[in-house]
Formats: structure tokens, C-alpha cells, sequence
């Protein structure tokens, strides 16, 4: 996907400076604990994937993470920033569908960019460039095929500069290719020094992507370890009968 | 009915001739109301849309408040407008009574409820699709606005029909405050209302055409917009 000959994209040398510190976190709602007082340290650096069954808190922990909505109790701190407005403008989050803007390509990412005063054609291009995208810039967004989506939603997270971007599901439905696109571009900008929290489902996209995995399950974190580790000899019950495809309740 | 025949054949004959009063009565009507639906426009669809992203106390309150105004009778708009434009009221000393603008405002009235509240409706749904991804990116509620006018601007150019529709439409508001003056303030309505009394049908049906024809064509417009667009698959 990427041209090695071209000159580095704009967001090569981003440093993620430090990591989250998460702290008591709670979520509820109906009475029901949705996140039930998680603790977790995450590196600055590197890829972190987020697992466990569905309704195991993935996305809601995502958006907490990204300050999308506010836990009840407990606190979600980046490079010692208390999750929140402030934090948001550094990081994106790449939604499981991809909410594109009823305009063209091209246009979806100049929305981006001038919501930032960076109107800058150039850079567009070389965004749409990145996610194999430039041929198709002045279609209606809405007219790509799902992948295409996914991939113009992650030029425009990337059109941020982001220093963490977040991936909610970005490949969940999408055919193999996609898949594989998508997972080279996560790899490439995490290379280059931004720092991803990816939630997937899939054991086997982990363990492609993965440098350390968090497990969830009921709300809390069950294991968080190395990728490594974590597929080769998952400490928690729950992992293990998740990763053996073992209903675990 | 012979006579009824007759009145068709003469009214048509007056659109086809390009009648010199009929002309002046449609130019009238349209610049008045095209005029009232562009300031309602500019000003009640930044409203609808800021209302249908604003989250607030008694926000339901205001949504109630706009819809129950939709419905203003323009009979009582036109007497509130005329008791502030009237010598002796607040407004008195512009001299707008019995003047076009006059007409603009009290068709303004009308119709800016109208605008709001179908655009807040309008725009909603959009927002609830836009919303965490605007939240993200951190945009200002400008911001929001503006992206959420643009990208439904399919849906507000109906609304501005709506509101286009109801002017032109409009009788009650627009008699008291014109006065039906001729060549000054005789609009279609007003006309329609005047030559029938007068028992000039031939006028009236030739007036009660070119509107009918006009909300046809405004109408056709709006569909051709609309499958323009879809095709572009903006929409």
C-alpha cells in the first residue's frame, strides 16, 4: 500500500510522548456495570489490542480512553492529561462504520484539514495517496464499497495528526483485502511513532498486529500481557476459553 | 357554466397576452414572497440547526413553543404587525404600513417558525449520525452547524419550500398590512380576493392558475434538485 519512494507522510516523526493510566473506572447504566473498575497501564508507544466477547466494554473503554463520554467514577489520564476535550484534539478515533460526510472523497478529508486551519491540497493528496484513495478523489464518498470507507475514515483520523489514534472494529466485515490494507496502514504509522489501541475480535489480527493485548471481560480486565505471551499462554480463564472457542460465562 | 367557460377562456388569454396588471400583481407576489422566505431562511435555519444540536434545559419547552407557531393564524399576525407599524405603534415612524416591506415582514413572521422547526427536525437525524464523530474531532458548535447545513442542504431547500409554499399562499397577514393597494401592494392572493368579490372570475381564475402553476414548478424543481443529487450520491 505504501510507496517507500515517496517522501516520508505528514504525521512520520509524531512522537506519542507517554502512555494512559487508568485508574478505578466505572461505567453504568439500567443498573447494570458496564466497566467495572478497570486499572490500566498502556505504553506510549506501539500497538495495544483490545479483546474479549461482546459486550465485554471494547468500544466503551475506546471511547472513555478518547474522553467521548465520561466515566461515573474513576479517572482515564494520557501523558498525565485527565481524558477530555484536550486530549481529544491530539488523538482519533476510527468508528467501526465509518461516518463519512455526504460530499466527495476528497472533500471529507479538506473538512478535516480545515477544521484544523490547514487547508492544504497537497497534503490531501498525499493522505489520499497512503490509503490508496488518489484515483478515486473526487467520488462521492458515500459511493465506496465498505473497505474504502474504512480506509478514507482512516485518512481522515490521520489527517489530524493524531499522537494515538483508536481503531473501534475497523476490519469487522470487510473482505480479506481490505483487511490486509487496513492493517498495513496501522502498521506503518505505528513505525512511525503513533501510538494505536486497536479493538478487534479476531484472534488472528491480534496476534498480526498485537505488541500487547488487553482482555476484557464483564467490564474488567481480565489479562493484559504481550501479544506474545497472551496467544501462547493466556493466564486468565476467561482468555484462555475465548482464545479456544469456549463459551466462558 | 357558459359564463365559467368564458372566464377559463379569458384568463388564459391574460397569461398568454402577458397582461400588463397580471404581470405587475405576479412580479409583486413572487418578489415578496421570495424575499420573506430568504431572510426566514437565513435566519430560522442556523436556529432549527443550532436547536436540533443544542442540548438544554427547557430545550423541549422551545421545541413545543416553535411547532405551536407554525400554526399562527396570519389574520392576528397581520393585526400585530399593523398595530406595530400604525402611527401610533413602536415601528410607526419607518412608514412602513401599507408598503411591500410591510408585506415582507408579516409573511417573515409567519413563516420563520416554519423554517426552524423543519429544519431542527430536518437536521436531527443528521446530527445523530454526526455527532460522535464531530464530538472527536472537537469541533465548535460553528462548526457543527455549518457542516450540518451543508451537508443537508437537500432537505432545507424543502423546507424553504415549505416556507415559499406558505407565503405565496398567504392571504390574511399580507391584506392587512398591504392594504391591497393598486400597484403597490396587490399581490396574487389579494387580487384572487378583490376581483372575485367584484365578480371579475376571468382575473381571478387567470391569477388562481399562475399560482397553482407556480407551487407546480417550484415543486418540480425541488424533485429535479433532489434526483440530481442522489445521483451524485451526495445525498
Amino acid at each position: 500500500m505504501r510507496d517507500h519512494a515517496q517522501p516520508p507522510p505528514a504525521w512520520a516523526g509524531v512522537e506519542a510522548r507517554a502512555g494512559f493510566r487508568i485508574t478505578g473506572l466505572r461505567l453504568s447504566a439500567g443498573g447494570r456495570a458496564l466497566i467495572d473498575g478497570i486499572d490500566l497501564a498502556v505504553e506510549g508507544r506501539g500497538i495495544t489490542v483490545v479483546m474479549g466477547p461482546n459486550g465485554a466494554g471494547k468500544s466503551l473503554l475506546l471511547k472513555l480512553m478518547h474522553g467521548l463520554i465520561a466515566p461515573d467514577e474513576g479517572q482515564v489520564l494520557w501523558a498525565g492529561e485527565p481524558a477530555g476535550e484536550a486530549t481529544r484534539r491530539r488523538q482519533a478515533l476510527v468508528f467501526q462504520k465509518p461516518v463519512l460526510l455526504r460530499r466527495s472523497v476528497a472533500q471529507n478529508i479538506d473538512f478535516v484539514l480545515a477544521t484544523r486551519q490547514r487547508r492544504d491540497r497537497t497534503r490531501r493528496d498525499a493522505l489520499l495517496r497512503e490509503v490508496g484513495l488518489a484515483e478515486r478523489a473526487g467520488q462521492p464518498a458515500r459511493l465506496l464499497s465498505g473497505g474504502e470507507q474504512q480506509r478514507l475514515a482512516l485518512a481522515r483520523a490521520l489527517a489530524t495528526e493524531p499522537e494515538v489514534m483508536f481503531l473501534d472494529e475497523p476490519t469487522a466485515s470487510l473482505d480479506p483485502a481490505s483487511v490486509q490494507a487496513i492493517e498495513e496502514i496501522v502498521r506503518a504509522v505505528s513505525a512511525e511513532g503513533m501510538k494505536i489501541v486497536f479493538v478487534t475480535h479476531d484472534a488472528g489480527q491480534a496476534r498480526r498486529l498485537a505488541d500487547d493485548i488487553v482482555f476484557l471481560h464483564r467490564g474488567r480486565v481480565a489479562e493484559h500481557t504481550p501479544a506474545e505471551r497472551f496467544m501462547a499462554d493466556p493466564v486468565s480463564e476467561p482468555a484462555r476459553a475465548y482464545l479456544a472457542g469456549r463459551l466462558y460465562l | 357554466m357558459q359564463d365559467f367557460g368564458a372566464a377559463f377562456a379569458l384568463a388564459f388569454e391574460l397569461i398568454a397576452s402577458f397582461d400588463a396588471d397580471l404581470t405587475e400583481i405576479v412580479g409583486l407576489s413572487l418578489e415578496v414572497s421570495l424575499a420573506a422566505t430568504l431572510i426566514a431562511c437565513a435566519i430560522g435555519m442556523p436556529l432549527g440547526a443550532l436547536l436540533a444540536i443544542a442540548r438544554f434545559r427547557g430545550r423541549g419547552a422551545v421545541l413545543v413553543g416553535v411547532n405551536a407557531l407554525m400554526g399562527l393564524p396570519p389574520v392576528v399576525v397581520g393585526l400585530l404587525v399593523y398595530l406595530a407599524l400604525s402611527r401610533a405603534g413602536p415601528l410607526g415612524v419607518f412608514g412602513l404600513l401599507y408598503t411591500p416591506t410591510a408585506m415582507i415582514i408579516a409573511q417573515l413572521i409567519l413563516i420563520t417558525p416554519i423554517v426552524i422547526a423543519l429544519s431542527c427536525q430536518a437536521l436531527e437525524d443528521l446530527h445523530r449520525e454526526y455527532a460522535e464523530q464531530f464530538r472527536s474531532l472537537c469541533l465548535s458548535r460553528g462548526q457543527v452547524v455549518a457542516a450540518l447545513v451543508r451537508d443537508g442542504r437537500m432537505s432545507l431547500l424543502t423546507v424553504g419550500l415549505a416556507g415559499f409554499g406558505r407565503a405565496i399562499a398567504e392571504v390574511g397577514a399580507v391584506i392587512i398590512v398591504g392594504g391591497n393597494i393598486d400597484h403597490l401592494t396587490r399581490v396574487m392572493t389579494t387580487a384572487i380576493a378583490l376581483e372575485t368579490s367584484k365578480g371579475d372570475l376571468a382575473m381571478a381564475l387567470a391569477l388562481g392558475i399562475v399560482l397553482l402553476a407556480i407551487a407546480l414548478g417550484v415543486n418540480g424543481l425541488v424533485l429535479s434538485a433532489r434526483s440530481v443529487t442522489r445521483d451524485a450520491a451526495h445525498a
